[in-house]
């Protein structure tokens, strides 16, 4: 039974990375910018989060009060993220940039940014930056007493601050996309950026917000992803950026759609990492090296998918192509 | 009298100066941040960078070296750009080729020559799914691409943990998370240096594969330039319905051209693993060969003499940056590369800057 709880609440832990930034790509598309520098975005806000961690560890402010310390990580997360995303944002809006070469430069950047300054901050051959590990939520932040049961493996083993305001965002976006104004202004800038500037909206204001929110999502998700690898940040956050935007597409730009492919996608992350003790998957005997057949389902899965949706796609139809007001 | 056309108008002249402008606030970018990180070791570090190269034979046999498989990638990117698609798989496309290459050389023993055909239909196959999904589902091509980067890390990863012979432990190393040495699974299959490595001081880096790289170079130049399918991939990236309306088969351009630009990738993981130098180690990231062949075939402005020049630049610097070690990490160069991408991502404005100034300055002459 404890091994269902561990699957599930790893399952859990690993979905949040992924649907937060799915989300943030969901915004950036939606407002006509295909924002493939959310790998990018994901590296810097979890480098500026784990060394804002780092320095509540040292000063003793994170010991003591962990959760408001954690709840300080995830907004610098966010900022940073939203600053970097603001390089893309420029080159794409105001200088209609092709968005693909910027999002790889911003790609090729933030790495490598990262490894420059850990080592020089840390010194040479240094590139990993510890988490403390009162970050996590226990039963003790309640007041209750640590226990051994099914429930204490699924809420508490791998509990952080990152779980609820992922769901919290979650609503956000979905409120925001459907219910709002701003959410119908920002879809039809993707739609038809022409019409949109017609009525009277500021189609470069709102793929500014789109592009930021973007990339405030993809900083949180950053740390988020960092925090559910557990080993401490090593410059990079293992391709999930992309695997954001493939559960994206997946997901078909829609919130409750990309919640429910982040959990998929999380799912086989978490089988091929425990293929071996999960009793009722087949054997495989004779395969070596299963994890890696797991791992790769995912993307096998998307792009079947992808082959039977691009024919309904949701995508938004002035994606990638930048806006100029000439064209009206 | 042919008459000379006016500096302005001249387009090679200005995106070659767009892109040595790019390089200069590259290289700039990566000076200022160095003097930020530790300016004590700043000039150490910058100097290292840029000399290396040509410190010693050795090091410039390195940076051959590195180039041959660096302008593979940058030809394929830029092929493809030359269509209108963005190959930003390159990178799987080089990895499937240098397995296919492997599995030439160790399992089935072949000479060099014919692994290297093997890489290009590694490569090739691969190229294959980019170009249908985009022809036949319209699934935008720098999507598949980038999952098939990740589907063929892990195939290949696959592939080589279930096939003992291709390791290195089936060839009396203990290691077998890697493939094996090619100078004792298969001499044959190491890529031949002519001579080459007495001429640059027992360089262990050197063989005839930049050699290759070039003809690769001249022929893409040629298929472009000089045919009619040249042309019509030309045409195709131009705009696409017009070549439609001109009764050019547009999907059968976009699949034959992402195989071919999958075949110039899958070469370059070819030259690069059978060198005899490098084994592959089974990796949990996508290999960056693949990647740093955009820089190289924007820099160029995808044409493929000018990947010739491009790909010696970037190797030349990539090979002073693991010079910097130990005062500065070698990831510095990836920043100077990322900021040299981010200027070609809005090239076409700095190109029209440029111009606007050449005409000025011409303006002025007549005036005086």
């Amino acid at each position: 039974m404890n091994i269902l709880a561990n699957i599930i609440s790893l399952t859990i832990v690993f979905a949040v990375p992924l649907m937060l930034v799915a989300l943030g790509g969901m915004y950036s598309e939606h407002s006509g910018v295909i924002n493939l520098a959310l790998e990018g975005i994901m590296v810097i806000g979890a480098l500026c989060a784990c060394f804002t961690l780092q320095g509540f560890d040292r000063s003793g402010f994170g010991p003591a009060h962990p959760q408001l310390a954690m709840l300080c990580a995830i907004l610098v997360a966010g900022l940073s993220g939203m600053v970097f995303s603001l390089l893309l944002a420029f080159a794409a809006i105001n200088l209609k940039a092709d968005q693909t070469i910027g999002g790889t430069a911003l790609n090729t950047f933030a790495p490598a940014f990262a490894v420059v300054v850990t080592w020089a901050v840390q010194g040479q051959g240094l590139t990993t930056i510890q988490i403390p590990n009162w970050i996590r939520i226990t039963q003790a932040t309640f007041g209750m007493e640590a226990g051994n049961g099914f429930l204490d493996s699924l809420i508490f083993k791998y509990f952080y601050l990152t779980t609820p305001i992922a769901v919290l965002l979650f609503f956000v976006a979905w409120i925001l996309m459907y219910r709002t104004r701003f959410g119908l202004r920002l879809r039809a800038c993707g739609e038809h950026p022409q019409a949109a500037d017609s009525v009277g909206i500021n189609v470069y204001k709102m793929r500014y917000a789109g592009v930021l929110i973007s990339g405030f999502l993809g900083g949180i998700g950053g740390l988020a992803y960092t925090i559910a690898v557990g080993s401490g940040f090593n410059s990079s956050v293992g391709g999930y950026g992309f695997l954001a935007l493939a559960v994206m597409i997946f997901g078909n730009w829609k919130p409750v759609q990309i919640m429910g492919a982040s959990i998929f996608f999380a799912l086989f992350k978490v089988i091929a990492a425990y293929n071996s003790s999960i009793p009722f998957l087949p054997k495989l005997e004779g395969l070596k090296d299963k994890s890696s057949l797991y791992q790769m389902l995912p993307y096998v899965v998307t792009m079947i998918v992808l082959i039977f949706t691009s024919k309904h796609s949701q995508a938004p139809k002035a994606e990638g192509i930048p806006y100029d007001k000439g064209t009206r | 009298m042919k008459q000379k056309k006016p500096l302005a108008e001249n387009g090679m002249l200005i995106a070659i100066l767009s892109s040595v402008l790019s390089i200069i606030v590259g290289l700039v970018f990566g000076a200022i941040l160095l003097l930020i990180l530790n300016p004590a070791k700043a000039g150490i570090g910058i100097s290292a960078m840029l000399t290396t190269g040509i410190s010693s034979l050795d090091q410039f046999g390195k940076v051959l070296y590195q180039s041959a498989p660096l302008m593979l990638c940058g030809l394929s990117v830029g092929f493809a750009f030359k269509t209108g698609l963005f190959n930003i798989g390159a990178s799987g496309q080089y990895t499937m080729g240098a397995f296919f290459a492997l599995v030439g050389a160790i399992q089935f023993q072949l000479p060099w020559f014919l692994c290297l055909l093997m890489a290009c239909i590694g490569g090739a196959i691969w190229g294959i799914f980019p170009g249908l999904f985009k022809a036949l589902f319209n699934v935008n091509e720098v999507i598949t691409s980038i999952m098939f980067n990740w589907i063929c890390m892990f195939l290949v990863n696959l592939l080589f943990a279930n096939m003992p012979t291709m390791l290195a432990s089936a060839w009396g190393a203990s290691n077998s998370d890697r493939s094996a040495a090619l100078a004792k699974a298969n001499p044959g299959a190491i890529i031949p240096k002519a001579g080459l490595d007495k001429m640059f001081g027992n360089s262990s880096w050197i063989n005839i594969s930049f050699f290759i790289a070039i003809l690769v170079a001249i022929l893409v130049w040629f298929i472009l330039n000089k045919t009619i399918f040249g042309y019509e991939l030309k045409a195709c990236g131009l705009n696409k319905d017009a070549s439609i309306y001109a009764g050019i088969n547009a999907n059968r351009n976009i699949v034959l051209s992402m195989i071919i630009a999958g075949a110039l990738s899958g070469l370059g993981g070819g030259l690069y693993y059978l060198a005899g130098t490098i084994q592959y180690v089974m990796e949990k990231s996508i290999l960056s060969m693949g990647f740093n062949g955009i820089p190289v075939a924007l820099l160029a402005n995808s044409n493929p003499i000018g990947t010739i020049f491009s790909s010696l630049f970037i190797s030349y610097i990539q090979v002073g940056g693991s010079a910097m070690q130990p005062n500065f990490s070698s990831e510095s160069i990836d920043i100077i590369i990322a900021v040299i991408i981010y200027l070609a991502a809005f090239s076409l404005l700095i190109r029209g800057i440029l111009t606007k100034i050449l005409s000025g300055n011409k303006k002025k002459e007549v005036k005086a």
